[in-house]
C-alpha cells in the first residue's frame, strides 16, 4: 500500500479514488522499468530489442547542429515538431549581459547552426536569453516536458536525471537523435535491470550527491553494467524531487543505461501545475496512470543492490573517475594506482580534509537547483570565502536564478565572495573557451572529473554543494558538517 | 554506412578502465558542426606534449611505429563511459579503428559504434590481457583477425577467441544498414501505435489536446 497523501494533498487523494478505474498498465508482477518499456513497443525487433516510441526529444547547441544537419542532408523531416525540445546550454556565456558569442573558439557557430536548423525543423528553442533557458536537465523537468512514464531521449549522456520524475530517459548519441527525430521511435535493445535498493536514511549534512558517489565508489564506474536501474528503499522515498534527480544524474557515472524512481506524491506534486503538465481531466486520467508504474511487489531484477543511505558520509573525490572517491574524513587509499595520483598531484594515505583548493564551483545538470543553491546559502551567509579562492556559482537554469534572487540568495553567495552567473553548463566541461587558472585544483558540484574535463591540467573534486561552500570557506577541503553544528 | 564483415590489422593496447569520452577527444578538440576533422583531436590530453599542442608525445602508443597502421584497439572495461559525444567514434574512425575490443563498454558509446560500423567486441578481461601480451612482442608480425560473422577475434598462430554480439548490430555491421532506413520500412506500424496511443495518453501530444 502507498502512503497517505501528505498534508495539503487532498487533490491527488482526490485524483486517484476517481480514477482507479482508468486501468493503462496492467500490473502482473512488472517493474517500472518493465511496464514503461512494454507501454512503448511499437515492434518487436531481435533478440528482444524493440522499437520503442519516443515520447520526447531534446536536442541542445553542442550537438544540435550536427543532428539536424545530417537529417535535412538527407532529406529526411523531423516526424512531430511539437514533441522536440532545443535549448542553448553547453558552450553559452554564464558571464553577465551575455549575447551569441562564447569563450570557446568558434562557439558562436555552434550557437547560430543549432538556432537555424532548430527553428527551420520547427522545434521549440529556448534560446540564449529566452526566459526559459536553462540545463535541459534543470528546464525539462521544471516546465513539465519531462514526464512520468514518458519515453525522452536526449544527445546527453545525463538525460537519466530525468528518471527521477518516473520517465524512461536516456543519452543517446548523434546518430540515434537523428533516428528519433525522423522516425519517433528508437531501435533499443532491452537492458536487464538492477534494482538499487537505499534503507536508512540520510544523516544531517549527507545529500543525495554523497550517497550516489558511495555507491558508485562502492560498485565502481562501470557497476551498474549497462542496467535500468531503479532507486528504490526508505531514503529515495524521503528525497525531494530535486535531490531524486541529483541521485538519477550520477547514474550516468554508474554506466547504467538509464535510472528510474517510481512516481509517488512527491513526483505529483512537483509535476502538477507545470507549463506541459496535463490539466483538468487530462491529469486526472495521467496521474492515475502514473501511479500504477510502481514496480509490483513481486517484480523480478536481474540485480539487486543493498546500501544501508544511514552509513554514508559526505565523499568527496580523489581521481579522475568519480568512482575514486572517499569520504570526506577519509584519505587517498593505499593502493590506488598511480597515474590518477600523478594527475591529481596526491599520494597514497594522505588526507583529503586540509588540502588546499584554488577554486569552488557550484553548478551543473547535477547540484544547481533551487533547493542546492537555498542550502549553499544557509552555509554561506555571514561568511566568507577564504583568500585566493576563485568561486563561481552558476544556477541551473534562468528560473532558478530568478526565483533565487527574488529570495535575496544572490545576495548571499555575493557577500560570501562567489560570482554570480546566468544560467549553462558553463564550467562542468572545458570546451576551449573558459577555464580556471592552470594548474588549479577546483572543488566542485559537478559530475565528472576526469582528466582535463575542466580544463587541461585541472584538478577536479567532485562533491555536494555542501562541501563545495565548506571548502570555499576555509580555502581547503572541508567536512560541511562541522559548519552546522 | 561501410559494411564490416571482417578484417586483419594491426592492433594497438590501451588496457586501462574507464577511459572516457573526453579522454577519446577533448571537447575543446571538437571545432565545426560537422562529423569530420576529428581525428587530430583524437586522445589530445595523452598524445601531444602540451594542452592544444601538436607535438607528439613519444610515450603514448598511438605515436609509437611498432603501432603504425593499427585499426583495432584494445581497452580496458567500461570503455567510452562518460559523455555521449559520438565525436569519439567519428575521431577513432577517422583515424582508422574499426573495432575496439574491450571487457565492457558504456552503453551510449556501444550504441554509437554500431550506428558508425565500428565493431566494439567484448572480450573477458584475461583473453584482452592475453591478446595485448602476444601482440606486444611484435605488433605488426602479429596482426589480429576479427571476424564478424563469426563473432571472433583470431591471432596469426590460430588462437581464437568468440565474443557476443545481438543480432542486431551484427546485421547492422555486416550489411551496413541505415537504422533510419530500416524503421522507415515500418511507417505502418508506427501510425498505428500513434492512433491508438494519441486516445490513451493524450498528455503525451503537445499542440493536438486542446
Amino acid at each position: 500500500m502507498r502512503d497517505r497523501g501528505a498534508p495539503g494533498d487532498a487533490r491527488l487523494a482526490r485524483d486517484r479514488e476517481r480514477d482507479g478505474a482508468a486501468d493503462l498498465t496492467k500490473s502482473s508482477g512488472g517493474s517500472l522499468f518493465g511496464k514503461i518499456w512494454e507501454r512503448h513497443v511499437v515492434a518487436e525487433l531481435s533478440d528482444g530489442a524493440a522499437l520503442l516510441a519516443i515520447d520526447r526529444i531534446f536536442l541542445h547547441e553542442r550537438t544540435g547542429a550536427v543532428a539536424l544537419g545530417s537529417l535535412a542532408a538527407a532529406g529526411r523531416r523531423v516526424l512531430d515538431p511539437r514533441r522536440a525540445f532545443c535549448v542553448m546550454d553547453h558552450i553559452v556565456d554564464t558571464r553577465p549581459g551575455r549575447g551569441d558569442r562564447t569563450l570557446m573558439p568558434g562557439g558562436q557557430a555552434f550557437i547560430s547552426e543549432t538556432r537555424r536548423t532548430a527553428l527551420a525543423a520547427g522545434l521549440t528553442l529556448y534560446d540564449v536569453n529566452d526566459p526559459e533557458q536553462g540545463i535541459m536537465h534543470v528546464i525539462s523537468p521544471e516546465l513539465g516536458i519531462g514526464l512520468p512514464g514518458c519515453t525522452l531521449v536526449a544527445p546527453d549522456s545525463h538525460t537519466c536525471t530525468q528518471g527521477a520524475l518516473g520517465a524512461l530517459a536516456w543519452g543517446i548519441g548523434s546518430s540515434e537523435a537523428e533516428h528519433a527525430l525522423a522516425t519517433g521511435t528508437l531501435r533499443v535493445r532491452r537492458p536487464r535491470s538492477l534494482r538499487v535498493n537505499l534503507t536508512g536514511r540520510l544523516a544531517a549534512g549527507v545529500t543525495a550527491k554523497d550517497l550516489g558517489l558511495a555507491l558508485i565508489a562502492r560498485h565502481g564506474a562501470g557497476g551498474a553494467k549497462g542496467c535500468a536501474l531503479e532507486f528504490a528503499g526508505e531514503a529515495v522515498a524521503a528525497l525531494d524531487m530535486e535531490a531524486r534527480m541529483t541521485l538519477c544524474n550520477l547514474a550516468s557515472e554508474f554506466s547504467a543505461m538509464t535510472a528510474l524512481i517510481a512516481p509517488d506524491d512527491v513526483t505529483l506534486s512537483y509535476v502538477q501545475g507545470r507549463r506541459h503538465a496535463p490539466r483538468a481531466d487530462a491529469w486526472s486520467k495521467a496521474a492515475a496512470h502514473w501511479r500504477q508504474l510502481a514496480s509490483d511487489p513481486g517484480a523480478r531484477f536481474d540485480e539487486e543492490l543493498t546500501l544501508d543511505a544511514s552509513t554514508v558520509e559526505p565523499m568527496v573525490s580523489w581521481g579522475v573517475s568519480p568512482a575514486q572517491s572517499a569520504t570526506v574524513t577519509g584519505v587517498v587509499p593505499g593502493a590506488a594506482p598511480q597515474r590518477p595520483l600523478a594527475y591529481m598531484g596526491l599520494r597514497p594515505g594522505q588526507a583529503l580534509r586540509g588540502l588546499p583548493v584554488d577554486a569552488a564551483f557550484i553548478g551543473s545538470c547535477t547540484n544547481s537547483r533551487l533547493s542546492d543553491l537555498r542550502r549553499v546559502a544557509a552555509l554561506l551567509a555571514g561568511r566568507h570565502v577564504a583568500r585566493g579562492v576563485a568561486a563561481i556559482c552558476v544556477p541551473g537554469s534562468s528560473a532558478v536564478k530568478r526565483a533565487a534572487e527574488a529570495e535575496g540568495l544572490d545576495r548571499i553567495f555575493r557577500a560570501a565572495g562567489f560570482e554570480w552567473r546566468e544560467s549553462g553548463c558553463s564550467m562542468c566541461f572545458h570546451a576551449g573557451g573558459e577555464s580556471f587558472r592552470p594548474g588549479s585544483r577546483v572543488i566542485s558540484s559537478t559530475n565528472r572529473n576526469f582528466e582535463g574535463r575542466q580544463g587541461p591540467g585541472i584538478r577536479t573534486h567532485i562533491a555536494s554543494p555542501e562541501t563545495v561552500a565548506a571548502s570555499a570557506i576555509a580555502g581547503s577541503i572541508a567536512d560541511p558538517r562541522e559548519l552546522v553544528s | 554506412m561501410t559494411p564490416l564483415t571482417s578484417i586483419t590489422a594491426v592492433a594497438v593496447p590501451l588496457l586501462l578502465d574507464n577511459i572516457d569520452t573526453d579522454t577519446i577527444i577533448p571537447s575543446r578538440e571538437i571545432r565545426s558542426t560537422g562529423k569530420t576533422g576529428l581525428a587530430a583531436g583524437l586522445f589530445a590530453g595523452w598524445r601531444y606534449q602540451a594542452p592544444g599542442g601538436r607535438e607528439p608525445a613519444p610515450a603514448f602508443v598511438l605515436n609509437q611505429p611498432r603501432y603504425a597502421r593499427a585499426r583495432i584497439l584494445l581497452a580496458g572495461g567500461n570503455f567510452g563511459c562518460g559523455s555521449s559525444r559520438e565525436h569519439a567514434v567519428w575521431a577513432l574512425g577517422e583515424h582508422g579503428i574499426r573495432v575496439v575490443i574491450a571487457p565492457s563498454f558504456a552503453p551510449i558509446f556501444f550504441g554509437n559504434c554500431v550506428r558508425n560500423g565500428m565493431l566494439p567486441a567484448v572480450l573477458p578481461a584475461a583473453a584482452v590481457h592475453d591478446l595485448a601480451q602476444v601482440i606486444d612482442a611484435d605488433p605488426q608480425a602479429n596482426p589480429l583477425t576479427v571476424d564478424v560473422r563469426a563473432q571472433t577475434v583470431t591471432l596469426p598462430t590460430g588462437r581464437s577467441w568468440h565474443f557476443p554480439l545481438e543480432s542486431e548490430p551484427k546485421l547492422m555491421l555486416l550489411g551496413g544498414l541505415d537504422a533510419i532506413d530500416l524503421t522507415l520500412q515500418m511507417q505502418q506500424r508506427i501510425d498505428a501505435f500513434l492512433e491508438r496511443d494519441r486516445l490513451e495518453r493524450p498528455w503525451i501530444y503537445l499542440g493536438t489536446e486542446r
